[in-house]
């Protein structure tokens, strides 16, 4: 699998798909996609990664523990929801501002903020298992 | 000056757990001078809750309620009366001498985070007593276990420490649980969380049940027969730990709440007899094992174990009077008990043993220590005019009066004072006179830290008894009203009645006292030979009793969890089966099964492609093709949602599939699994059948969901507001994002934890696997892969 024209290829691979990946996530709340899915295309780019250059230089490229993520994808998902609490409306009640930038609708809500947080929940969890499996041995 | 009651119990209740957590801090700023600054947090709630005593004794009660949780009808209420003062009061007072002897007990041994978990248990113990709602009671009494569960456990590389921390956990913890279901009951049958709110509850059905609770809990905290073998073993504590917990405060908790309750569930036989008969068990029981020990700490926790029977016998007998002579002994006990407790400290610091029969003649070196020592004893002998006599006098003229019940309890009381007697004598006269006899250390006296907690408080009990008539108007008489629910004068007065029975009674107990301590060598050979024979205690029946539980349930856990992978994943499958066909056999749900067919001809090809894929995975020869075979019938599924108008799902499934294969094909290879499936044909045909009938379950639910009428309410309901309220088209993310977020929030929790487990397993897995090369460093991975290779 370790073929040079597959290391050569996969960084490349890996960037189009991790742009595509929050494309995915981003245009979720209107068109197909969201951040579960996103997470999913993140988290093969990952694997990718880890089979062609090595798992090391994956978690390298990481910065930090893939669980890492994680859980800062579910304190997001989480903070998203408690954003609530100063409108003194229940917990994770979608909260909208929508601004306009020369007829162009920008559109930032908590809903977003909670789908990018299920966007590193996912990645997180699935690459932190694809990568220790790719481990030969050692690592953690 | 006087702070409003709100302020009182801030100071009272709340500060201690602040400075709690500010003491590993204070520790470090000031060293050893910690227990000094930190025993000013008991004496600010001393003098708040003295501030309070007068109007608490012009029998006021007071009432301090903050909202707590208003939805459920909850307030974190309390109640200040003679009852909560009184204790209110002990545990503050005598917490300052304890946290200042600890100072100087603990140098520099992790003293911080041995104050602060003091200080939490004071605040803890102080909730408990002033607490007035019952989820509060439940909440401060459970702290306090806690507390004590941290404080007996202090050492903890002792195992003796971590045993007895444990078993005191365990025992009071089911004490917890009982007053807890006591709580709700109370709450059920009154309707009112205020316990001072619930009437009289004698009349109720449930009465015999509600007894049973509390008295449960009682005896638990109260160390009562048959669960008293916890209180010696927690002599496993630092000694300001027994001095305050394990005799003047927490286990007076189950007093503090017979007390308590006793206007609400006494007066009946069944409530009296019952604590009659158990603390007078226990005196006795406690007062004759104490002749047993030869360690000081050991005698004095025998004696706490018979002198909590004792008020237990008082309470239980429940008239004026004993009620009266039990607040009276109270705190004359928590005086001279935690003094002795402390002294015993002080002579184990000074002389580095706690074993009477290695030690004599301390009255030299440690002249103050004897001088406190005098004090506890006089007390703990009753003599007048010390407080301890007039509690005597009190009790003996209670129970004198004629009935049989009574006449067998005052026989109980004088045997087992007279037992008290003896073993105070014998705390006094072995270690400090007689000849000084050599011990580890050279024998000196505690530093003033140390001696100012035994001789204030022995001279505080020698005060109240030259006062007994003022400390009657403050103390004795308010709590009696409060425990009694009638008005109660106080009938104390300096003076002894020479010809009254009660005094003849404390004569006979002093010359009985004094002759068991003439023949105590004897009587404790005697009791030592006995032991031996029976063979048997309580303590061990605990270790039966929790190790058999433990075994039972090791045994249940073998049984289903045997960590045979392919057993469990046959009965997973074979109750799936069989909890979906079941329902649908039973209520004659079967589906009929389609019609027509009506599919086009590309539908056709990709319900064609899955079979393909399917019975390809049945006939591959190697694990790896048939992972990828699985991954085409994936695919051609996800094609099909696809084709039928689920895009969201249908990406989704593209990329679950691509990741399973890719998951599936690294376990495989990380497993170093046979790359062909040999299994024998019985395993073949049981997991083949177990497939069949799966699928078979699985497709027939399906089709009987797709029989039934489709209800349109809710994705109407989608359709109609995901637009204009989530301000989004795709329905299927606004529900996942906004309508149902809080699942969605649950299940990426699920996830991230279940990533968790998962990265455990593959490490455990490493862990376990046979390594050819030891382990040497591990960022040296590239020279170990070719270790192995040469290796192999």
């Amino acid at each position: 699998m370790n073929s040079l024209i597959f290391r050569t290829i996969a960084p490349l691979l890996v960037a189009v798909m991790l742009v595509f990946s929050v494309f995915v996530l981003l245009r979720g709340h209107n068109e197909p996609g969201g951040g579960f899915i996103g997470g999913l295309i993140a988290a093969s780019a990952l694997a990718i990664y880890g089979m062609a250059i090595g798992s090391d230089a994956a978690r390298a490229a990481l910065k930090v523990h893939p669980l890492a993520y994680a859980g800062f994808g579910v304190a997001l998902a989480a903070l998203a929801g408690v954003l609530s609490i100063l409108f003194d409306v229940p917990f994770l009640t979608g909260l909208w501002t929508i601004f306009e930038f020369d007829e162009v609708e920008i559109a930032i809500s908590t809903p977003m903020v909670f789908d990018i947080g299920v966007y590193f929940a996912v990645f997180g969890t699935i690459a932190a298992v694809a990568l220790a499996l790719e481990d030969e041995e050692g690592g953690a | 000056m006087e702070a409003t009651p709100a302020i009182v119990i801030a100071l009272v209740v709340l500060l201690p757990f602040v400075a709690a957590a500010l003491a590993p801090l204070v520790h470090r700023l000031v060293g050893d001078f910690a227990g000094w600054v930190v025993a000013l947090v008991p004496v600010a709630g001393f003098v708040a809750l003295w501030g309070l005593l007068e109007r608490v004794s012009g029998g006021e009660s007071i009432t301090v309620a903050w909202p707590w949780a208003p939805s459920w009808g909850l307030e974190l209420s309390f109640l200040i009366d003679g009852l909560s003062l009184t204790f209110a009061l002990t545990i503050a007072g005598i917490g300052a001498f304890i946290l200042l002897y600890s100072g100087a007990y603990l140098k520099g041994h992790k003293q911080g985070r041995f104050l602060g978990f003091l200080l939490a248990f004071m605040g803890a113990m102080q909730g408990l007593v002033l607490a007035d709602n019952l989820v509060a009671l439940y909440l401060f009494w459970e702290l306090t276990s806690v507390a004590s569960f941290l404080l007996i456990g202090f050492d903890h590389t002792r195992q003796a420490a971590r045993r007895a921390a444990i078993q005191a956990l365990v025992v009071t913890g089911l004490g917890g649980l009982s007053l807890l279901a006591a709580g709700v009951a109370i709450y059920t049958i009154s309707g009112n969380w205020e316990l001072s709110a619930a009437g009289e509850l004698t009349g109720n059905l449930a009465y015999p049940l509600l007894v049973g609770l509390v008295l449960l809990a009682a005896f638990t905290k109260s160390a009562q027969l048959p669960f008293h073998f916890w209180l010696p073993n927690a002599m496993e504590a630092p000694t300001p730990v027994s001095a305050y917990l394990h005799s003047a405060t927490m286990v007076q908790g189950g007093v503090y709440l017979v007390a308590r309750m006793t206007p609400h569930l006494g007066g009946e036989p069944i409530w009296n007899l019952t604590l009659m008969a158990f603390g007078g068990a226990t005196l006795l029981w406690g007062a004759v094992a104490a002749l047993r020990q030869t360690d000081l700490k050991q005698m004095l926790a025998q004696t706490t174990l018979a002198s909590l029977g004792l008020l237990m016998l008082l309470l239980g007998a429940g008239t004026e009077l004993a009620v009266t002579a039990a607040v009276l002994y109270f705190i004359a006990h928590a005086l001279y008990k935690a003094g002795l407790f402390l002294v015993v400290g002080a002579i184990d610091h000074g002389t580095g043993t706690r074993d009477i029969t290695m030690l004599g003649g301390l009255r030299d070196p440690m002249t103050v220590s004897f001088i406190g020592t005098i004090m506890a004893s006089a007390a703990m002998f009753g003599l007048p005019p010390l407080i301890g006599f007039f509690a005597k006098e009190e009790m003996y003229a209670a129970l004198a009066v004629g009935q049989f019940e009574s006449l067998v309890a005052l026989a109980a009381l004088v045997a087992g004072n007279a037992l008290l007697g003896a073993i105070g004598l014998a705390l006094l006269i072995k270690p400090f006179m007689g000849q000084l006899l050599p011990t580890p250390i050279e024998a000196h006296e505690a530093p003033s830290a140390m001696l100012a907690g035994p001789v204030v408080l022995g001279v505080l009990g020698i005060f109240l008894g030259f006062i007994p008539t003022l400390a009657g108007e403050l103390a004795v008489a308010p709590a009696t009203s409060a425990i009694l629910g009638v008005p109660v004068e106080t009938h104390l007065k300096f003076g002894v009645d020479l010809l009254g029975p009660a005094f003849w009674l404390s004569v006979v107990t002093w010359v009985l006292a004094i002759g068991l301590f003439l023949r105590l060598d004897l009587a404790r050979s005697l009791l030592r030979r006995a032991a031996t024979a029976i063979g048997w205690s309580f303590d061990i029946g605990f270790d039966w009793l929790y190790f058999g539980l433990v075994g039972i349930a090791g045994a249940v856990t073998r049984l289903l969890h045997h960590g045979r992978l392919e057993l469990y994943l046959f009965l997973v499958f074979a109750l799936l089966v069989v909890a979906t066909i079941g329902p649908l056999w039973l209520l004659d749900g079967l589906p009929r099964g389609p019609q027509v067919l009506d599919l086009r001809f590309y539908e056709w090809g990709l319900v064609g492609l899955a079979v393909l894929g399917v019975v390809t995975v049945l006939y591959a020869r190697s694990r790896l093709f048939a992972i990828l075979a699985l991954g085409v019938q994936g695919l051609a599924v996800a094609l099909l949602y696809l084709v039928f108008g689920a895009p969201d799902l249908s990406f989704t499934q593209f990329m679950v599939e691509i990741l399973s294969v890719v998951i599936l094909a690294l376990v495989m290879t990380r497993l170093d699994l046979d790359t062909a499936d040999r299994r024998p044909l019985e395993d073949w045909a049981r997991d083949g059948g177990v497939a069949l009938l799966g699928g078979l379950a699985v497709t027939m639910l399906l089709w009987a969901v797709i029989e039934g009428p489709f209800d349109l309410r809710l994705s109407n309901f989608f359709n109609a507001h995901s637009g204009p309220i989530a301000h989004g088209h795709n329905v299927v993310n606004v529900i996942l994002v906004d309508f149902r977020g809080l699942d969605t929030l649950g299940e990426i929790s699920v996830v991230m934890t279940a990533g968790i487990a998962i990265l455990a397993l593959i490490r455990g897995a490493r862990r376990n696997k046979p390594v050819g090369v030891a382990p040497v460093e591990p960022k040296s991975q590239p020279k170990r892969r070719a270790a192995r290779k040469a290796a192999a």
